[in-house]
């Protein structure tokens, strides 16, 4: 049983993968973050922007960044799944570039 | 009729329900369905799960009554997936079998992580089961005539019998079945309430007829007194037979005369007395009126009921007055009558320029010992419930006070933080294969969601406006159903029943999650009973009955409160006790498992003590005054979540040599 996270022997391909996703995740995670944090401090000190009217059809601020705020989660999720995806494919060319370096050793 | 499609529904349900969990018989199809759920039955099972009680019935309440605030809750539980997917999903599914301590724990193998994290799976699961009862209990009460215990004992004995009998298998099926059918219908009635657009009081102020012949209160106006109610006395002073305001009545503002045939009118707003004219010193008594009628329930203490002064009964008996229902247009913009057919973004301007109805209550104690609540109106302009701030949970909002700003703040990031700590969510990454069909399930999972949190708002506004919101449901849990009942009977039967089936879905995870917890964590790993399968199994059922029986009691306790708040205290606990220890152990290698025991406790400790200590509990709960409360505000996570976080580094940085994952791995391999 290896430790993916342990680091003092070099990483194996499937574990550099995890780390990648990891990443990717922690990148929208922020991006999301930022988003979601900007609509709550919005809401706590300048509550009276949040009924200014949006260019969206007049609806007011409050509802387009509340909807927003859902459509943004939604795209975010499926930019993941693809970034992933891309990272699990890349997986196949890092395992034969790792398998040389590993026999050659 | 509504109720043989009702019946029907539900057992249907559950006869899937037994069929399926009688092919299980093994611990791992037990708690996690052989981890074979395909990956887009679990993601709408995710939804199914996640669109609880407090989703539906609590958040349409919300807007229903207080407009955008009730969609902030949507925001807050779609946000935290994001939290979920992005940051706890794989390395959850990587690292555990059954339940969330053995992701924790697989690591350290350390009874005391096992122990912590076995207590706290069953505290939030308890505490996230109170608002599914009360939430069953408010819904059974109009579509069965039971009362609000009968109902908890009602879905508590079902569930116990579906999770007893069935387990994950069966779960995930009755969730992903009640979740797309909650979307689809859930649709159906958002296009019926844009079609419909709004109608305004006067067009049927007549009839008194609501939308789709229910009869509601709107907001009179100008109403002229009765003859002989009124007069102009010789000095021109305007005067109506006004009753006494005798014991609490003294201090309100409100007016109340007799009728002939002694129905006590009570009223806000009498018509402004013409100026006196000098050569006409009595004024016509057809141009005196009143505005904003009241209605007044009064509890004699002989328990005897009435209804503004007259006998009122909750049935339909022809010889006493019944409680209409309310929330309405008082004017649509350029005093049209109605809107017709509106569009999804034309159903918000046309709210925000129109004044709507809306009904508070107020509670009245008699000179003669009668209990009395006073439901009135008062007219709200639309643009103000269409920002955050007009509810009593959100009020913090607009205060100037620092405190209620971080009461709101607290609560939002607990929403944030608590999806992704929620046992019974965590076990749905159990159920599937891999870490990318646990991906690809999550991204389902928050794409019905967030379509239906979309659709919260339709459904909200349009059972805040449609004369279908109830006096007696003070928390607008029953405002979705009662809306689909303005449509039809069928789609009330139908909604109602997979309202019900959700309660009951969401409850059968939550027990299955708790059972886990103390059979899996608690009896097997840490006080090492051995066991086998059939064992296990056996003990996570008893188990089962015993939380299903906790949260019946509960349920009954708590019925006085709003299942979306009740819901906050349970993200609220969820997030401080679980998701640091979580998220430290994926992200920082100097975690060590005296840092995470010590986490979990102090976060649910904590946050725990905070909502015991906080105002909303002393009134609600114990009854006594919120000023008196220890706690500045009512939600603990903005405070818990980092006290849990700084604890778990504190700890862990004291225990580096004995503690972290190399040091215990290091040992074994010694000791071995």
């Amino acid at each position: 049983m290896e430790d993916p996270a342990d680091s003092s022997t070099p990483l194996h391909p499937s574990a550099r993968i995890m780390a990648r996703n990891a990443r990717v995740g922690l990148i929208l995670f922020f991006v999301y973050l930022v988003l979601y944090g900007g609509f709550m401090l919005l809401n706590a000190f300048a509550p009276q922007v949040m009924g200014t009217p949006t260019f969206v059809g007049g609806a007011n601020l409050a509802l387009v960044y509340g909807v927003g705020l859902i459509a943004a989660a939604l795209l975010l999720a499926l930019l993941y799944m693809f970034l992933c995806r891309a990272v699990s494919s890349d997986a196949a060319l890092d395992a034969a570039a790792a398998a040389p370096r590993s026999e050659s050793r | 009729m509504p109720i043989v499609v009702f019946l029907l529904f539900v057992s249907s349900v559950l006869g899937l329900s037994f069929y399926l969990g009688s092919k299980t018989r093994s611990a791992k199809g037990y708690y996690a369905a052989h981890g074979q759920i395909h990956w887009f039955v679990n993601g709408v099972a995710f939804a199914g799960d996640y669109l609880s009680a407090a989703s539906f019935l609590g958040i349409c309440g919300m807007i229903a009554l207080y407009g955008y605030d009730g969609f902030l809750y949507s925001i807050g539980y779609l946000a935290g997936w994001i939290v979920a997917l992005l940051v706890v999903a794989e390395p959850l599914k990587r690292l555990g079998r059954y339940t969330f301590a053995d992701a924790l724990d697989s690591r350290f193998h350390s009874r005391g992580i096992k122990l912590t994290a076995a207590i706290s799976t069953l505290v939030v699961s308890v505490f996230y089961l109170i608002p599914q009862m009360v939430g069953a209990g408010a819904l059974v009460k109009p579509l069965l005539g039971l009362e609000h215990y009968q109902g908890v004992l009602i879905v508590g004995a079902v569930v116990t019998m579906i999770v007893v009998t069935a387990g994950m298998v069966s779960t995930s099926w009755v969730q992903f079945i009640k979740g797309s059918l909650l979307v689809v219908f859930c649709t159906v009635l958002t296009v019926l309430i844009l079609r419909r657009g709004f109608v305004a009081d006067h067009a049927h102020e007549e009839s008194a007829s609501g939308l789709g012949g229910v009869s509601y209160y709107p907001f009179e106006e100008n109403v002229p007194f009765p003859p002989g109610i009124s007069e102009i006395t010789a000095d021109g002073v305007w005067n109506f037979n006004e009753l006494k305001p005798t014991g609490g009545w003294s201090d309100l503002p409100f007016h109340r005369f007799a009728q002939a045939d002694g129905r006590i009118v009570t009223f806000q707003l009498a018509a402004r007395l013409p100026p006196p004219v000098a050569d006409m010193p009595v004024t016509p008594i057809e141009s005196l009126g009143y505005s904003g009628t009241a209605h007044v329930m009064t509890t004699k203490p002989d328990g005897s009921v009435l209804l503004d002064g007259l006998p009122y009964s909750a049935t339909s008996d022809p010889n006493s007055r019944k409680l209409l229902f309310v929330g309405s247009i008082h004017s649509l913009p350029g005093n049209q009558s109605s809107t017709g057919p509106l569009g999804p973004i034309s159903f918000f301007t046309t709210l925000a320029d129109s004044t709507i109805v809306q009904w508070s209550s107020k509670k009245v104690d008699e000179a003669d010992g009668s209990k009395t609540v006073v439901y009135y109106p008062r007219l709200t302009k639309g643009s103000d419930l269409l920002v955050p701030g007009a509810s009593p949970t959100f009020k913090g909002v607009r205060s100037e006070k620092l405190a209620d700003k971080l009461d709101f703040l607290s609560l939002m990031l607990a929403l944030f933080c608590g999806t992704a700590s929620l046992p019974h969510i965590l076990i749905r990454y159990y159920t599937v294969r891999d870490e990318s069909a646990a991906r690809k399930s999550t991204v389902v999972g928050i794409a019905v969601i967030g379509f239906f949190y979309v659709l919260t708002l339709y459904m909200g506004f349009g059972a805040m406006v449609s004369g279908t919101l109830s006096l007696t449901d003070p928390q607008g849990n029953m405002a979705a159903p009662l809306l689909a009942k303005s449509f039809n009977p069928l789609l009330f039967a139908l909604i109602s029943a997979i309202a019900f089936t959700t309660v009951l879905g969401t409850v059968a995870g939550l027990i299955l999650a708790a059972s886990g917890a103390v059979a899996h964590d608690l009896m097997e790993n840490f006080l090492k009973i051995k066991m086998n399968d059939h064992e296990k199994v056996r003990a996570g059922k008893i188990v089962a009955v015993v939380v299903g029986v906790v949260a019946m009691v509960l349920g009954i306790l708590f019925k006085q409160m709003n299942v979306s708040f009740l819901v906050g205290w349970a993200f609220n606990v969820a997030a401080s006790a679980n998701l640091p220890a979580l998220v430290m152990l994926l992200f920082w290698r100097g975690t060590t498992k005296q840092g995470i025991t010590a986490s979990i406790a102090v976060g649910m400790v904590a946050s725990v003590a905070w909502i015991l200590l906080s105002g909303k509990v002393y009134a609600d709960v114990y009854g006594l005054d919120p000023k008196t409360a220890w706690m500045p505000f009512s939600q603990p996570g903005l405070v818990t979540i980092p006290l849990s976080f700084v604890v778990l580094v504190i700890v862990s940085l004291m225990t580096q040599r004995t503690g972290t994952a190399e040091a215990v791995a290091r040992q074994r391999g010694t000791t071995a």
